[in-house]
C-alpha cells in the first residue's frame, strides 16, 4: 500500500531521457514543448497496447533527471520574508519533478544586485544549468512585490526578468508567479503553480464522516473551509472562468447540484428537477453545466445554460450515465455509462448525438476527465480488486496506467495538462482518503498536504 | 413471521461472510427470538420497531447488482403486508453502495437499488405516492472494516417510516 513511483513508460528510460535532458539543457533551454520530448507514446508502446487490447506496458521503477537549477536566497530588507518567498519558489520547482534545486551552501557567487550580470563561471562550476535571482520587498504603496531574473547559465543569457505586485497580503502568489515564469521559460509549457485546488475536507470516524468544502493553493497552503459540515457535500468542480465552483450538496434529503461563488460565499441550487441531480461539471466557457439527473432509478445527462437556466436532455437510455466532462473545445462530452452492461467510457457530441464507446480494456472505467490539452482522457479504472488511475486518447487508444493500489479515484488535471491530482483511500475502519499528485508520465508521485483526510480534488485555472 | 424473518436476516449475514468458520459461528448465535427481544425490546404492533423487527427494514444486494434476491423479495413482500396494515405511514427508501466503487456511480447505483425496492412494493399494492427514495451512494457505511463481510452489509436498501406529514417535503 505504500505509494510507489511507477510507470509503464519504459520508453522514457535510456535514450529518451538523454534526449530530454539535452533538449531541456543548455542553449536549447527555451521553448521546447514537452510534447516534443518523448512525452507522447511512441510507436512501439502504441503497438503493444493495440495488439493486446489495453495496457500491457512493463511497469518499472525509475527516475527522470531533472534540470539542476540554482535559486540563491532572494534579497530584500526583510531577510526572513525574502527567505520564505525563495522557499516557495524552490519548493514549487522541486515538486514538479522537472527541476533539481541545488544546495545554496555550495554556491560561490553572491548575487547582491539584480541588475549586475551573474558570474556565470561560478554557477557553471556548482553544476547549475539555470539560475534564478530575485528581490522582494514592499512598494511605496505598501504592496508586496517580487522582481526576478532567470538565466541560462551555459549560454550566459537572461531568459526573462519581471516584477510582480501582490494582491492584498497573498505574498505566496508572488512566489508562485516567479516559479511559473521559470517553469514556462525552461520547459516551453504554461506553468501551474499560481493555482488553487478545491477538495472535500474529511474529519471524524468513517461511519460518521463530516465532509466540508475546502479550497487551498496547489501546494497545500492557505486552506479555507467553504462549508461547515452540516450538510453532506461532494465532488466540487472549478469554473474555468470565475471564482466559482459547482458541487453536490444534500438538500431536503436529496443530492442536488449547487453553485458557489467563492469570493462572496453565496450559494444556490441549480435547476428544478423532480429527482436528484449530481456529477456536475462546467463547460470550458463557464456558461453551461453538464450533469446527471435521476429519474425512475436511471441516471441521464442534461446540459443547463447558466444564464437562461434552460436545460436540455443529452441522454435517455435508462442506464446509469454519469461523470460527464467536456472536451476543451466544448464540442464533445466524455462520460461513463453501464449501457453495455458495465461502467465504460463513451464520447458523444455536446448535443448528445453520436455517442460511441471508447474504452474496451479489462475492468470498469469511471470518472473520465478530458485533459486541458485535449489529447488525453484521465480515468479511474477498477480491475482485479484494485483502483487505478490512467490516461487514454479520446478514441480509447494508447491506454497507460499511472498509479494503482487498493483505491485510487477521481483524477483532475493541472491547467497545463501535465500533472494529475487524485485521492487515495487507505483501508479499514481508521482508513481515509488523502490527496496525491502524479506526473503525466507516471513518475513523481507525491502526497499533497491537507489538514485532515481529503478527497475529490478539483484543480482550478491559472490565476495570472 | 417473526422467527422466519430473523432466520433470513441472519442467514443473509452468514452467507455474506462466505467463510466456513464464520458460518459455523453464526449457527451458534443465540436463537433469533432472544436476539429480537434483547436487542430491540418491546415492539408494539404498528410501531417503527415492529416494522424493523417483524417485517424487516433492510435488504442486501450483491456486488454491483440492483436485483432483489429471493430473500430480499420476501422481506419487501413482508414490508408491503405491514404497510397495508398500517397505512398511516409514508416511507423513504434509502439506497446505499459499498466503498468498492467510484463516488458518482455509487450514487446512481444506490438510486437504482432504492428504485428496485420501490417498484417491488408498488407491485405488491403499495401506492407509489407513499414512497420516496434517496441514494447515499457510498457515503453512509454501517460497517467499516475492509473485507467482503463489511462491504456486503453496506450494499443495502433501508426502508424508513415517516409520518405522512414528514414525508411530504
Amino acid at each position: 500500500m505504500a505509494p510507489r513511483q511507477r510507470t509503464d513508460l519504459d520508453w522514457l528510460q535510456g535514450p529518451n531521457l538523454d534526449r530530454r535532458r539535452a533538449a531541456l539543457g543548455l542553449g536549447a533551454i527555451a521553448l521546447v514543448p514537452l510534447a516534443a520530448l518523448g512525452l507522447s507514446a511512441p510507436a512501439s508502446a502504441q503497438r503493444s497496447a493495440d495488439s493486446e487490447g489495453g495496457l500491457r506496458g512493463t511497469q518499472r521503477e525509475g527516475t527522470i533527471a531533472p534540470i539542476p537549477i540554482a535559486i540563491p536566497e532572494f534579497f530584500g530588507e526583510d531577510r526572513r520574508f525574502a527567505a520564505e518567498v525563495t522557499g516557495v519558489v524552490t519548493a514549487d520547482l522541486e515538486r514538479s519533478g522537472l527541476f533539481r534545486p541545488l544546495d545554496p551552501a555550495s554556491f560561490i557567487d553572491r548575487v547582491r544586485d539584480l541588475n549586475a550580470a551573474p558570474r556565470f563561471q561560478d554557477w557553471r562550476v556548482v553544476g547549475a544549468q539555470a539560475l534564478v535571482v530575485g528581490r522582494v520587498g514592499r512598494a511605496p504603496d505598501g504592496r508586496f512585490f517580487a522582481e526576478f531574473r532567470l538565466y541560462d547559465v551555459l549560454s550566459q543569457r537572461e531568459l526573462v526578468g519581471k516584477r510582480f505586485a501582490a494582491d492584498g497580503n497573498d505574498w505566496r502568489r508572488l512566489a508562485h508567479r516567479v516559479a511559473d515564469q521559470a517553469y514556462e521559460r525552461l520547459t516551453g509549457e504554461r506553468g501551474y503553480f499560481d493555482t488553487q485546488v478545491a477538495f472535500i475536507d474529511e474529519t471524524g470516524p468513517k461511519d460518521r464522516r463530516r465532509k466540508r468544502l475546502a479550497i487551498m493553493d496547489q501546494d497545500g497552503a492557505n486552506v479555507r473551509l467553504l462549508s461547515q459540515g452540516g450538510e453532506l457535500v461532494l465532488t466540487p468542480r472549478f469554473s474555468p472562468t470565475a471564482q466559482e465552483i459547482t458541487y453536490l450538496q444534500y438538500a431536503s434529503e436529496q443530492p442536488r447540484v449547487f453553485l458557489m461563488n467563492m469570493d462572496t460565499g453565496q450559494r444556490e441550487m441549480v435547476g428544478n428537477f423532480p429527482g436528484m441531480t449530481f456529477a456536475p461539471r462546467f463547460s470550458p466557457d463557464g456558461q453551461r453545466l453538464v450533469m446527471s439527473i435521476g429519474e425512475g432509478g436511471a441516471s441521464s445527462l442534461v446540459e443547463m445554460d447558466l444564464r437562461s437556466r434552460q436545460s436540455r436532455r443529452l441522454t435517455n437510455t435508462g442506464a446509469i450515465d454519469t461523470g460527464p466532462c467536456y472536451s476543451p473545445d466544448g464540442r464533445r462530452i466524455v462520460f461513463e455509462s453501464d449501457r453495455d452492461g458495465a461502467q465504460q467510457l463513451h464520447v458523444m457530441n455536446a448535443d448528445g448525438s453520436g455517442a460511441k464507446r471508447v474504452s474496451y480494456g479489462d475492468g470498469r472505467y469511471a470518472t473520465p476527465v478530458w485533459s486541458p490539452r485535449g489529447d488525453l482522457i484521465a480515468f479511474t479504472k477498477q480491475m482485479s480488486g484494485s483502483f487505478l488511475i490512467g490516461v487514454m486518447r479520446p478514441d480509447g487508444s494508447g491506454e497507460r496506467i499511472l498509479t494503482e493500489g487498493y483505491h485510487n479515484e477521481g483524477p483532475t488535471w493541472s491547467p497545463n495538462g501535465r500533472v494529475i491530482l487524485f485521492f487515495r483511500e487507505s483501508q479499514g475502519a481508521s482508513g481515509g482518503p488523502r490527496l496525491f499528485s502524479i506526473d503525466l508520465t507516471g513518475y513523481n508521485e507525491r502526497p499533497v498536504q491537507t489538514p485532515s483526510f481529503g478527497s475529490d480534488p478539483a484543480w482550478g485555472p491559472l490565476r495570472s | 413471521m417473526e422467527l422466519s424473518t430473523w432466520r433470513k436476516r441472519i442467514a443473509g449475514l452468514c452467507t455474506a461472510l462466505a467463510v466456513g468458520l464464520a458460518v459455523a459461528a453464526c449457527a451458534n448465535n443465540p436463537r433469533p427470538e432472544d436476539l429480537a427481544a434483547n436487542k430491540h425490546g418491546a415492539a408494539p404492533p404498528g410501531s417503527p420497531r415492529d416494522f424493523a423487527v417483524n417485517a424487516g427494514d433492510l435488504v442486501y444486494f450483491s456486488t454491483d447488482s440492483v436485483d432483489l434476491s429471493p430473500e430480499a423479495q420476501q422481506t419487501v413482500a413482508n414490508q408491503a403486508r405491514w404497510l397495508k396494515q398500517y397505512s398511516q405511514y409514508t416511507i423513504t427508501i434509502e439506497g446505499h453502495a459499498d466503498e468498492r466503487g467510484t463516488r458518482e456511480y455509487n450514487i446512481a447505483l444506490g438510486a437504482k437499488r432504492a428504485q428496485a425496492v420501490r417498484n417491488f412494493l408498488a407491485q405488491n399494492g403499495i401506492n407509489a405516492a407513499r414512497i420516496r427514495t434517496v441514494s447515499y451512494g457510498k457515503e453512509r457505511p454501517v460497517a467499516v472494516c475492509n473485507d467482503i463481510s463489511c462491504w456486503s452489509q453496506n450494499r443495502r436498501a433501508q426502508t424508513v417510516l415517516n409520518s405522512r406529514h414528514e414525508a411530504r417535503s
